[in-house]
């Protein structure tokens, strides 16, 4: 189906299915009871679910086909935010024409970036584009944020290209000349899809449970899946197969008749788009862009993301950037006087000991759960998560089985 | 004129001169050797020939062009291909998957942005790349992971990714070190089948003796960076001054 094996066509539509009932899997627990904390069915953490997703899933085409290891992927997050902010400040609310600007922009940056990065392989790679989103973000943080109107001025420019610190925000005086400049209530619009609101949303009540379904979530799902299907397309491609023969032996490839630069070029600025495309989504969901999206931590996450779900694997990178906003959204909710109330029933002295050696974990801590989590994986199951999903299906379905789904849905790329 | 004319071409590695005033014509259809002691400067002669190294001075010309300047890729779409001394494949990848790359290379250039059809649908490489398998023999290992391979077996893929080019040129750098003697005269039936079926020049640095007498029709003899003789296997093998430099200590062993 849709130019698709068998075994790509069952794995796409799981996920489809998966996103899309999204709303009731993450929201097991009825509302009110002591497990609701743990409810991930709201939609600004969907949002994020399938917006990292389509980051870590661009990301995977270059580190997990080419095994480049781009330390400055977010800086084409960045750029992409921006590009959609100034399309929503100057165009009008609708998403389609600030994504499109976000995609564009963010692959010319990843063509400039990309070339003078790829001059240079392994560390020294990582290093160069590490530094080139280091500059981004200090050129949105300072440089491009200072008054470029003149002083005299209120217009456009005042704050600069980026804002700086405080972000590039929507005002009521931008023009938006091809939609309304303000609401009939004297607003500032909101990003929507043709008169469809992103904010806008739906809840379903079930007995104790609320469901809500999310317009930007399913905006942002659908994109997602989009995404997805064409790096399923790319990874089965020629194309793809040259990447992978990039990362086994990039030698022989140079005396196959191949110039392995422009494949890398190619494959950076795919990944660099994918990543614009992400940021743009993020401005639509919620429209501010500041320039903490291009630190170097928010690169780095995105590496985590596809190692801990499974470098190279088709789904391997969503799940990984499921389970680090899980982590960072839910876990950090959980405080002490929480602990407290889940281990009421011990003894007191116990219970302040055993909440004692959790608490450290959680809240603020989440970072220590998520790089013990990290290690474990990285120790045990180096193919991530896949890795372990593959492993759990074999204790099923006897060994046989899982050798089969091995070559096929999440081929490694290694 | 030869297939490949090397003129006057010198190397120098810091302080030592590993390749002078080497002149070398290699016709086209012949098997060449290149022999010589350890370090004599073979490697360095034939990796100034496919764009690793540039030669210091001197020329090289392929059918008339010069080679010098060129990257990897490009002398090898010029219709030369290297066989590395330990086998150079994409050990990840599997053997049919290794094969198609060549394939690709060969019809599609040096850069083709084809990311979204599938690999299998490229029906016309496919074909190309089965066909080949089943000629080196190999057929039935297509799904392995190549990398699993013995080490013969990754020797044969190798040869047979750079054949399926259909390279004018088959440059081999001692493809039988380090080999088992059945690895060996496997491979050696292999590269006497090539060069009597395909319309092929090949040019072997080796080793081993047994290997180059049963393969070449000419010999070109190397020591310390420069052609000591050139001539045919019988006169070589009888020749005084090569059997002082080289031939006397390996001829008992071969
Ligand atoms: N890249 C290099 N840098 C410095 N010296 C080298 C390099 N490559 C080869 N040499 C030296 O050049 C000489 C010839 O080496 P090589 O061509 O590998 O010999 P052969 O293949 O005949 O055994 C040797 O002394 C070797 O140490
Ligand atoms: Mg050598």
């Amino acid at each position: 189906m849709l130019g698709l094996n068998k075994q790509d066509t069952r794995l796409l539509l799981l996920v489809v299915i998966l996103t899309m009932a999204a709303p009731f899997i993450l929201n097991p627990f009825p509302e009110g009871s002591a497990m609701a904390q743990f409810n991930a069915g709201y939609p600004d953490l969907m949002q994020r679910f399938v917006i990292f997703g389509i980051f870590a899933i661009g990301f995977n085409i270059l580190f997990g086909l080419t095994g480049y290891l781009s330390f400055g992927h977010a800086a084409f997050l960045g750029i992409g935010s921006y590009a959609a902010m100034w399309m929503f400040k100057v165009l009008g609310m609708n998403v389609l024409p600030a994504l499109a600007l976000s995609v564009i922009m963010s692959g010319i940056f990843a063509v400039f970036i990309g070339y003078i990065s790829l001059r240079r392989s392994g560390i020294y790679f990582s290093i160069l584009t590490l530094a080139f989103a280091m500059m981004s973000y200090s050129l949105a943080y300072s440089v491009l944020a200072t008054d470029m109107d003149g002083p005299d001025k209120q217009g456009l420019l005042q704050k600069g290209l980026t804002g700086g610190e405080t972000g590039l925000q929507l005002t009521l005086q931008d023009p938006r000349i091809l939609g309304q400049q303000t609401t009939a209530e004297g607003n500032i619009p909101v990003p929507s899809l043709f008169g469809l609101e992103m904010r806008s949303a739906a809840e379903l009540n079930v007995g104790d449970w609320v469901f809500t379904f999310s317009a930007g979530y399913y905006f942002a799902a659908f994109v997602m899946l989009l995404s997805f299907y064409l790096s399923i397309r790319i990874f089965r491609s020629p194309f793809g197969l040259v990447l992978k023969s990039i990362k086994s032996n990039q030698q022989r490839l140079n005396y196959t008749g191949m110039n392995p630069k422009p494949y890398m070029l190619a494959a950076f600025v795919i990944s660099g788009m994918y990543a614009g495309l992400a940021g743009g989504l993020m401005a639509s969901m919620d429209p501010l862009a500041g320039p903490e999206r291009m630190f170097w931590t928010a690169s780095g996450e995105v590496v985590l993301m596809t190692i801990l779900g499974g470098v190279g694997t088709l789904i391997g990178p969503v799940l990984g950037a499921g389970a680090i906003k899980y982590m960072e959204n839910i876990l950090s909710k959980i405080n002490s006087d929480i602990l407290h109330t889940w281990f009421a029933f011990l003894p007191d002295g116990l219970e302040d000991f055993v909440v004692a050696i959790i608490y450290p974990f959680i809240g603020k801590g989440w970072h220590l759960t998520l790089g013990i989590i990290f290690m474990l994986v990285v120790i045990f199951l180096p193919g991530g998560l896949v890795q372990g999903g593959q492993k759990i299906a074999g204790m099923f379905r006897g060994k046989k089985a899982a050798d089969e789904k091995a070559d096929g849905k999440t081929t490694p790329a290694e | 004129m030869g297939i490949l004319e090397v003129k006057n071409v010198g190397k120098r590695f810091g302080g030592l001169q590993a390749l002078s005033d080497v002149n070398l014509s290699i016709a086209e259809r012949s098997v060449h050797a290149i022999i010589g002691p350890n370090g004599a400067g073979k490697s360095t002669l034939l990796n100034c020939l496919v764009g690793k190294l540039i030669p210091d001075t001197g020329s090289v010309m392929f059918d008339g062009q010069s080679v010098l300047g060129r990257k990897p890729h490009e002398i090898n779409q010029m219709g030369i291909s290297r066989v590395f001394q330990t086998p150079e494949i994409f050990g990840d990848l599997s053997v049919l998957e290794n094969m198609m790359i060549p394939c690709f290379a060969k019809r599609d250039g040096a850069f083709e942005l084809n990311a979204i059809s599938n690999v299998l649908s490229q029906k016309d490489v496919v074909e190309r790349a089965e066909h080949m398998l089943e000629e080196m023999n190999m057929a039935d290992k297509r799904h392995m992971t190549s990398s699993s391979m013995s080490r013969g077996d990754k020797r044969r893929l190798e040869i047979g990714m750079c054949l399926s080019q259909e390279p004018r040129l088959l440059l081999l750098d001692e493809p039988t070190a380090g080999m088992a003697r059945a690895d060996t005269n496997n491979t050696i039936d292999l590269l006497k089948q090539i060069s009597e079926e395909r319309d092929i020049t090949i040019a072997i640095i080796e080793h081993d003796m047994h290997v180059v007498f049963s393969l070449s029709q000419r010999i070109t003899v190397l020591a310390q960076g420069t052609p000591l003789v050139e001539d045919t296997p019988d006169n070589i093998k009888g020749h005084p001054k090569v059997r002082e430099a080289y031939l006397g200590e390996t001829q008992t062993a071969a």
